[in-house]
């Protein structure tokens, strides 16, 4: 029951966000590429609402910078208006639409943005696929060929990477926004998250050891392991200098442990396969483990483009 | 005894004997992410060499301080700290190889071969053999980062230090993000083979 009263109140969350408008609007979207469409909540004069110099729209960010409207189309019954843009926008920026006499209203103000969850969303996939950590940014690699020859290894090391990532970039959320950052100790940024890492892992170690000695069993090795992934310091710093609120930096840090785990649990699945395969022996190993992984960046830069939200 | 931990001997161990990118197969990540161009892979490697050889002095210097249960710890704070001052100055005095370099110079602090030097030798040995062991394995990384800078380089753009050499682009695939993958895993397959062809000809 419990359930169900949650995902209602999200929906209802959903639906909220993104419908910011005032007496005159009734609610706004992107629509293609280059476009922003409006919702009057009474029809507007046709002629009116059709000319684009009563419009101005800007990034949130940078209300100097005017965008271009080439032209626009109204609806038959005067109720929406789709302003069409000469130059694609940039769908992840909120947009603000100024009106001027259209309506009856001598000033109105749209914002045009899309819904924050969705927003999050696309953070956690593309540090899952599109910006996927090990092959499209080269960042753990390590460990990753270390541990990417059984499937069972790769699951345990995955599952142990993706939780102490998470707690510890939470804790360098923390520090980072409470104390760095007012006092002015950026400088101290590497310092501060590899000892917030280290501190991490052994607590991990300590707790699991003492309250599931079996789960620590087949666990604890991949412990020690994390500490040398380079993966775990990135995050936070990527963190730092993107300037990410705490959902962002979960969603940062859950789609980089995530993504590690794919990425460990495909290449040990083929890996398993090159064993069997015959092999030039000079290629036995690494350097075919390396073309491998070659292969699938390649595959993963096919994900660049992919757009969800 | 005496021989074997000669300065010369410890120095070559790291660059040939024990290289770090092509024979332990550790710091691979800048190996393939950053290696496109020569001059990367020299200013990284000076890097990676001036951490390296103060970490391991300085930890040799402080071994009989540090308990044998928060070594680990230790050694990555030690790390960090010596991360930052080369990240700092590479951001002051370099400030457009440090942007090439992007988030690869602050990494270094997870880099497994120094963690690695320091629980095997530094902690252990006094602090002149732990410098010339540090001055090896830094040099090694340079060098093997060095060796696949020129190669992408070559033959991706064609040119060495940013002088065009060839006049033309041989294989533009080079020069590509992924094709660090393959590079360095057909360099590895090569010296793998160059090294059977001479063991097979000392034999026979």
């Amino acid at each position: 029951m419990n359930r169900i009263k949650y995902l209602i109140s999200l929906i209802c969350l959903l639906g909220l966000v993104g419908f910011a408008a005032s007496a005159l609007g009734a609610g706004t979207e992107f629509g293609g590429d280059n476009e922003i469409i409006i919702q009057f909540s009474s029809p507007v004069d046709k002629v009116e609402a059709a000319d684009p110099e009563r419009y101005i729209v800007f990034e949130e960010s940078d209300p100097d910078i005017r965008l271009r409207i080439t032209s626009i189309e109204v609806a038959d019954d005067g109720r929406e208006a789709k302003l069409i843009f000469a130059d694609p926008l940039n769908t992840s920026n909120t947009h603000v639409v100024n009106t001027s006499d259209i309506g009856g209203a001598a000033e109105a103000s749209f914002s045009v943005s899309k819904s924050y969850l969705g927003y999050l969303i696309s953070i956690l996939i593309s540090a899952l696929l599109i910006n996927n950590f090990v092959f499209t940014k080269y960042l753990g690699l390590c460990v990753f060929f270390g541990t990417a020859k059984r499937k069972e290894t790769a699951k345990g090391m995955g599952v142990v990477f993706t939780i102490v990532i998470v707690v510890a970039v939470s804790m360098s959320w923390v520090i980072f926004q409470y104390i760095l950052k007012p006092f002015q100790l950026d400088y101290l940024q590497i310092v501060i998250f590899i000892g917030l890492t280290s501190l991490t892992v052994q607590a991990v170690d300590t707790v699991l050891r003492k309250v599931n000695p079996v789960l620590f069993k087949s666990f604890g090795v991949y412990l020690v392991l994390v500490i040398a992934n380079c993966v775990i310091i990135a995050v936070p710093l990527l963190m730092a200098s993107n300037g990410y609120n705490y959902f962002e930096t979960f969603m940062l840090s859950l789609g980089a442990g995530g993504g590690f785990l794919l990425a460990l649990y495909l290449m040990s699945s083929v890996s398993e396969r090159v064993e069997l395969a015959k092999v030039p022996p000079s290629f036995k190993g690494l350097p075919i483990a390396f073309i491998v992984a070659g292969q699938f960046a390649m595959a993963f830069l096919g994900f660049s483009g992919l757009q969800l939200f | 005894m005496a021989n074997e931990n000669s300065s010369i001997q410890l120095v070559t161990n790291g660059i040939l004997k024990e290289n770090p990118i092509f024979k332990l197969a550790l710091s691979m990540c800048p190996a393939v992410g950053i290696s496109t161009t020569v001059m990367n892979g020299v200013m990284l490697g000076i890097a990676v060499l001036f951490v390296q050889v103060f970490s391991s002095v300085t930890i040799s210097l402080l071994k009989n301080f540090i308990h044998p249960r928060i070594r680990i710890p230790t050694y990555t704070l030690t790390i960090a700290t010596w991360v930052t001052v080369i990240d700092l100055t590479l951001a002051a005095y370099f400030p457009a190889a440090y942007a090439q370099m992007g988030i690869f110079v602050k990494i270094i602090v997870a880099f497994a071969i120094i963690t690695m030097r320091l629980e095997m030798f530094a902690c252990k040995e006094p602090v002149t053999a732990s410098f010339w062991d540090g001055l090896g394995m830094g040099l090694g990384f340079l060098l093997g980062m060095v060796v696949i800078g020129f190669v992408r380089e070559l033959l991706g753009s064609g040119a060495i230090l940013g002088y065009d050499v060839l006049g033309f682009k041989p294989l533009l695939f080079f020069i590509l993000p992924s094709a660090g993958f393959f590079v360095v895993g057909l360099m590895m397959g090569f010296f793998n083979w160059i090294e059977a062809f001479y063991a097979e000809r000392k034999k026979g």
